[in-house]
């Protein structure tokens, strides 16, 4: 989605829609995948917790889960005093359904036209 | 720091071209809620404690399901913004004998044009609907990830998903 340039992007930002290009650049990342697969083992964990996990700068683990989030990938919540990051499986079901499907659908068709091809002979 | 017992919690968001006033009758009018996702029609007594009831959509009902599959009770209601109900599926042994989970939807527009809905579904104590709502069962449908990319579909281009 197009959104005009302004001067306050740093405030604005995080209400852009995530597209597939920031989801597939946030993907594009070890750490960050690692971050994803962390989250997925045990979900809602604090910066903290997530540090601790990496060697790492609380600051370098911060920029990751700033893209992670900016992508639609991480939501964070507050509890109380803390900062809880969730796995959101959203963006990636929509890459399945708007890529992975397609493709698959197409593979299967081409493995069932084989198929009759071998069968008819 | 205060210490509480932990909770276990999903989070589910997706940005839906539409106004939150659509995503919200969407979820709330049973003539939506079967468009899209299992297929079941949901009825929601909006007020602080009217029931919910999910009806089991045919297929539902072919492999043996009850009239009302899914159970809860309206625990907050701030339209279009904010439904807090909870949910607890009756169909299924495992997931009756669960606690009912704890559902929230929060509803705001992000963008002009463009709706947040965020999913929180707390489903501490309730291990057999987390895996139920997170899509993995097999064969028992794609939960919340597969619900919410179907909502989307649907209001945005007035088709479900197929399938």
């Amino acid at each position: 989605m197009q959104t005009p340039l302004t001067c306050d992007q740093m405030v604005t930002y995080l209400n852009v829609v995530p597209d597939d290009d920031l989801v597939f650049k946030a993907l594009a990342d070890p750490t960050r995948r690692f971050l994803l697969d962390l989250l997925f083992a045990r979900d809602g964990r604090t910066l903290t917790e997530l540090e601790s996990e990496l060697e790492m700068t609380r600051f370098g683990v911060m920029k990751h889960l700033r893209v992670l989030e900016e992508a639609g990938l991480v939501v964070s919540r507050r509890s109380g005093r803390e900062k809880l990051h969730f796995l959101n499986p959203v963006p990636i079901r929509q890459i399945h359904d708007r890529w992975i499907d397609k493709y698959t659908a197409h593979h299967a068709l081409t493995l069932i036209d084989l198929k009759s091809e071998l069968e008819d002979k | 720091m205060t210490s509480t017992t932990p909770r276990t919690v999903q989070v589910y968001r997706i940005y839906i071209q539409a106004t939150p006033e659509a995503v919200w009758t969407a979820i709330t009018d049973p003539e939506w809620s079967q468009r899209y996702g299992y297929r079941s029609p949901a009825h929601f007594e909006l007020r602080p404690g009217g029931r919910y009831r999910g009806l089991a959509s045919p297929e539902m009902t072919a492999a043996g399901a009850p009239e009302v599959a899914v159970e809860g009770e309206i625990v907050e209601v701030d339209p279009p913004r904010r439904l807090v109900q909870t949910w607890h599926p009756v169909w299924g042994r495992e997931a009756a004998a669960e606690p009912a989970t704890r559902l929230t939807y929060e509803i705001d527009e992000s963008s002009p044009g463009v709706t947040r809905l965020t999913v929180v579904h707390d489903v501490t104590d309730a291990p057999s609907v987390a895996g139920m709502v997170a899509g993995e069962v097999p064969n028992a449908g794609g939960g919340w990830s597969e619900v919410l990319s179907d909502l989307k579909t649907l209001l945005e281009t007035g088709k479900p998903l197929a399938g």
